[in-house]
């Protein structure tokens, strides 16, 4: 047993929902007693859905749990017969598709979990068809990719997504499928067509990109391209890789290089930024970056490589990708720090000091105990991290947002430094509109005072003011409990 | 016992959605000041909490996780060493007056003796330490304040009629002193009155602002409440015997009256409960009744409320409603807004306990009676996807509704309310009427022009018509 107060990474069953819920047609039933799907909740309002998660509670209650709860799934199932159902525990009843979702609740937190879940069904899906014998092993004609890990309610991922099709497609590289967001189940055989498999998260799709590699033959780029240097590189190892085949099947050789350059110096404007004199003025600052290991690592380089700045400290809650994650900054922070306790990572930035947190919604919070400016990177997710307009981390529309998030992060800090060491916040005396100080003193009773108190602050001036316009109102002079409550019921708020 | 025809009741397979009922833990600590909630449970669990707590969980709230491992599951680790060991590092990072230990699925599951366990630690830590079982296995949501206060009750000091407490007298004038303010020139008169506190306990979770209220609108009927449970500290709980009066505020309280009945032998005043004005009424009436108290200036009071909030009433006013059912308030809900003038087709709701809600109930059908409106269908256990497929048919005005469906349902053209937020507004007692209409009235008069003319913003429904 250990004492928790906060987790990064939720349980693994929320896993196997999202993957579930992202597939098109895809229904989930959760044999689980009732509230185990707030899932449902957090999707509808996280991505504000319009549409009814597909997520069913077959609820266990006591009376299940003693007489077996076969009947009770199984009835379940059949009442959903039109849809694709996904239940933990297999049943000989149902005409579709069962998988078991081989996780080990105790083992392994929310990602590791979605990537394996992913894994089993895409290895499912293709022994099928490989067996069936309709299995697709030609290539697409023209280049194409398929985008692995998109998935709800995940960090930006609608927005990366977006930015995904786009960043390929100028080169000329079409898009096979994405899975699983959106993706028709029995489209899962056409996976092997496409000539590469893009993994922009690596905790959520590392395992499913190893099987097709390993089964189907299919490269995969770990590299996420996030920022400009990763984006270049991610390009690159693009045009590489379709090199590989394009000789033979489109008769040319592909060079993106120029396509690069152009972005690199005019499209997106994070280089322009990195030479402005605003960005130099950042230079030497220091930043302590914590997140999941994609995206804290990627952080990371930004920050050193391309704006100069220092990373005191660089840490992630995926302990399970420690190495690859100690690898990706060496020589690029002061210190490391890999751990779930939210406590060790506060600590640690109190102990820096850095000028900005670059980390999740708890270093946010840490952020504002310790009075440091902090920018969300990394999941786990709030509403903020839903925005309706277009805000992508990855490709070159993702440099743009990541400056704009790290110059800003640092600058306001700044902004409030200067005031307060050149007094420059406004001094100008409130006008405080009081009745107090009119004709009739109006007086607070004692026990009304400590009534008073029991209401939160952010309202109590407001009804104390409304009280004493009701008293004025009514000739009253003393304020009672009486009176502060039949105000309450006589103005409108 | 009056025989009344009860309402048709059905039963539906319980596939609905609701919160689970450990989310008490947000509310209930920080009713209870001096409390630690230590929920013995799963990943599952703490991260449920979390996402409740929302924003909370960043102030260091008196609550955290005792998170079960596989070790503990294949009792391979000592539960009592494993608890000790977390009880301590509570008492030295808080030290709380009371650890209020709530049990969930996991722990029925492997059995764990919480029970068992509880007392001995007590002993050795010497910090009380409750155990309240808030398991979605038996219980749904508000269900959880029910465990707890009841297992709370057990701790109460017992009730001694010899203490300075005086039987309260028939007629007020004797035994109370009225001053009356010098300045007199308001309509209020400020009453000093030193009455005996009444034999009567309040249980439910309020925010004290309303508990105050509802001690003031009892005091005018020369009813001085003896005690609430729970209190705002440990520390200050009720004493409860025989003798002792208790009466609920909430309707998912059958537990905990239940208990304080049988264990501790109190009677329970059973009557509506003190939602919207009329529920208020009706509550003080009964409690008065049982006091041999005549009520006074309550018809008054009662219409002058209704008349304050005619603008509210008048948006809806013959509008229809659906209840699809997750915090168990929704019959006093529904009664409120059917003598408001509103229309109730039907009323979902997790559990019913007839007997503790047998005055609403009788109150609702008079309701009915009253406002000529049909009487509501009840559906315990409800399917949510049966109830979508009524509501479509029906097409009600309103929908209240979990946090679950209600965006779908507003891309589909039907206006929801979140039922979540009754359980966290004020919603008791006369002063805070305007706030539970403000409520229901707020998706009915905010509706911009630009949506009147689309039938459905998903993308599901205009390609297929059976969601």
């Amino acid at each position: 047993m250990k004492l928790a107060y906060w987790m990064y990474a939720g349980p693994a069953h929320i896993s196997t929902l999202r993957i579930a819920s992202s597939f098109r047609n895809v229904h989930a039933i959760m044999h689980a007693p009732l509230g185990d799907d707030h899932f449902n909740v957090m999707r509808s309002m996280l991505e504000r859905e319009r549409d009814f998660t597909p997520v069913t509670t077959s609820v266990v209650d006591r009376h299940v749990l003693a007489c077996g709860s076969r009947e009770k799934v199984v009835n379940n199932i059949s009442q959903k017969e039109d849809l694709q159902n996904f239940v933990d525990r297999a049943s000989s009843y149902s005409e579709s598709d069962v998988i078991l979702a081989d996780v080990n609740h105790y083992r392994i937190n929310e990602l590791q979990a979605a990537d394996k879940t992913l894994e089993q069904i895409v290895r499912y899906y293709l022994d099928k068809a490989r067996r069936e014998g309709f299995l697709n092993r030609s290539l697409t004609d023209d280049p194409s990719a398929n985008i692995i890990g998109i998935s709800t309610p995940g960090f930006h991922n609608q927005h990366d997504c977006r930015e995904l099709k786009r960043l390929p497609s100028e080169p000329g590289i079409s898009i096979n499928q994405i899975i699983p967001e959106g993706e028709f189940l029995k489209n899962l055989k056409d996976l092997s067509r496409a000539w590469f498999n893009i993994v922009p998260y690596r905790e959520m799709s590392l395992m499913a990109a190893n099987f097709l590699e390993k089964e189907y033959g299919m490269p995969h780029i770990l590299t996420t391209p996030i920022g400009i240097l990763n984006t270049a590189d991610f390009i690159a190892q693009i045009s590489k890789i379709v090199n590989l085949w394009s000789f033979s099947l489109i008769e040319k050789k592909v060079n993106y290089d120029l396509y690069v350059e152009n972005q690199t110096k005019f499209v997106s404007q994070a280089t322009w930024f990195s030479k402005s004199i605003d960005c130099q003025n950042l230079a030497g600052k220091e930043a302590a970056v914590s997140g999941d290991a994609t995206h804290a690592a990627a952080i990371t380089k930004i920050l050193v490589r391309e704006m100069g700045i220092r990373v005191s400290c660089s840490g992630t809650y995926c302990k399970h990708d420690a190495d690859w994650f100690n690898e990706q900054v060496q020589g690029l922070c002061d210190e490391t720090i890999i751990t779930e306790d939210h406590t060790e990572i506060g600590d640690t930035i109190a102990r820096i000091e850095p000028s900005a947190i670059f980390g999740t919604q708890m270093e946010r919070h840490i952020g504002k105990r310790l009075d440091i400016p902090c920018g969300v990177i990394s999941s786990p997710v709030h509403i903020q991290n839903f925005p309706l307009g277009y805000r992508p981390f990855l490709g070159y529309e993702g440099t743009n947002q990541i400056s704009d998030l790290i110059y800003n992060s640092f600058n306001l800090g700044m902004e409030d430094h200067l005031l307060d060491v050149f007094g420059g916040h406004d001094t100008k005396e409130e006008n405080i509109k009081s009745l107090s100080t009119e004709k009739n003193n109006i007086h607070w009773s004692y026990d009304v005072e400590s009534e008073l108190k029991k209401i939160p602050g952010f309202v109590r001036g407001k009804i104390k003011k409304n009280t004493e316009v009701f008293a004025k109102q009514n000739n009253i002079s003393t304020i009672t409990v009486d009176v502060m409550y039949a105000a309450k019921e006589k103005l409108s708020s | 016992m009056k025989n009344f025809e009860i309402p048709a009741f059905e039963c539906e397979t319980g596939n609905y959605h609701t919160f689970c009922p450990i989310s008490c833990v947000a509310w209930l600590y920080q009713k209870i000041e001096d409390s630690f909630f230590l929920v013995i449970g799963t990943k599952t669990c703490g991260y449920f909490l979390q996402n409740a707590l929302g924003v909370m969980i960043f102030a260091e709230p008196r609550y955290a996780m005792a998170e079960l491992e596989e070790g503990d599951i294949s009792a391979q680790l000592n539960d009592h060493e494993e608890l000790k060991k977390i009880c301590l590092q509570i008492k030295n990072d808080r030290n709380p007056s009371v650890i209020i230990w709530i049990g969930t699925c996991t722990t029925e599951i492997i059995k764990m003796d919480l029970e068992g366990i509880a007392p001995k630690l007590e002993k050795q830590i010497g910090i009380p330490i409750i155990v309240a079982r808030a398991n979605g296995l038996d219980y749904a949501f508000t269900q959880g304040e029910d465990t707890v206060l009841a297992a709370m009750a057990h701790r109460c000091p017992e009730y001694k009629n010899s203490e300075l407490r005086q039987e309260p007298t028939n007629k007020i004038d004797n035994s109370s002193q009225i001053k009356i303010n010098n300045s007199s020139n308001n309509n209020f008169i400020s009453e000093r009155i030193e009455l005996p506190k009444s034999k009567l306990v309040l249980f439910g979770s309020l925010p004290s602002s309303v508990a105050s209220q509802l001690n003031l609108e009892l005091k005018r009927q020369s009813i001085l409440v003896l005690g609430w449970l729970p209190s705002q500290r440990y520390n200050e709980l009720p004493s409860l015997g025989e003798g002792i009066y208790v009466c609920g505020v909430n309707p998912f309280l059958s537990r905990t009256a239940t208990t304080l009945m049988r264990r501790r032998k109190c009677q329970l005043i059973g009557s509506p409960f003190p939602i919207g004005p009329d529920g208020t009424r009706a509550w003080i009436e009964k409690i008065c009744s049982v006091f041999n108290k005549t009520p006074v200036g309550l018809n008054e009071r009662e219409n002058q409320i209704w008349k304050a909030v005619q603008d509210y009433t008048r948006i809806i006013k013959g509008k229809s409603v659906f209840f699809m059912g997750d915090n168990l308030l929704e019959i006093s809900l529904a009664r409120f807004l059917i003598r408001c003038g509103m229309v109730v087709y039907e009323i979902g709701i997790p559990y019913m306990d007839k007997r503790y809600q047998a005055a609403e109930l009788l109150f609702l059908q008079q309701t009915c009676k009253k406002m000529n409106t049909p009487l509501p269908r009840i559906v315990e256990k409800p399917d949510n996807y049966s109830q979508v497929q009524r509501m479509h048919e029906l097409k009600p005005h309103l929908a209240i509704t979990g946090m679950a469906h209600a965006n779908p349902l507003e891309a589909r053209n039907i206006n929801t309310k979140w039922s979540v937020e009754f359980t966290f507004a004020q919603i008791h007692g006369f002063s805070n009427v305007q706030d539970i209409l403000e409520l229901v009235t707020r998706p009915l008069r905010c509706r911009s022009g630009i949506m009147s003319d689309f039938q459905s913003l998903s993308k599901q429904t205009n390609k297929m018509n059976s969601i």
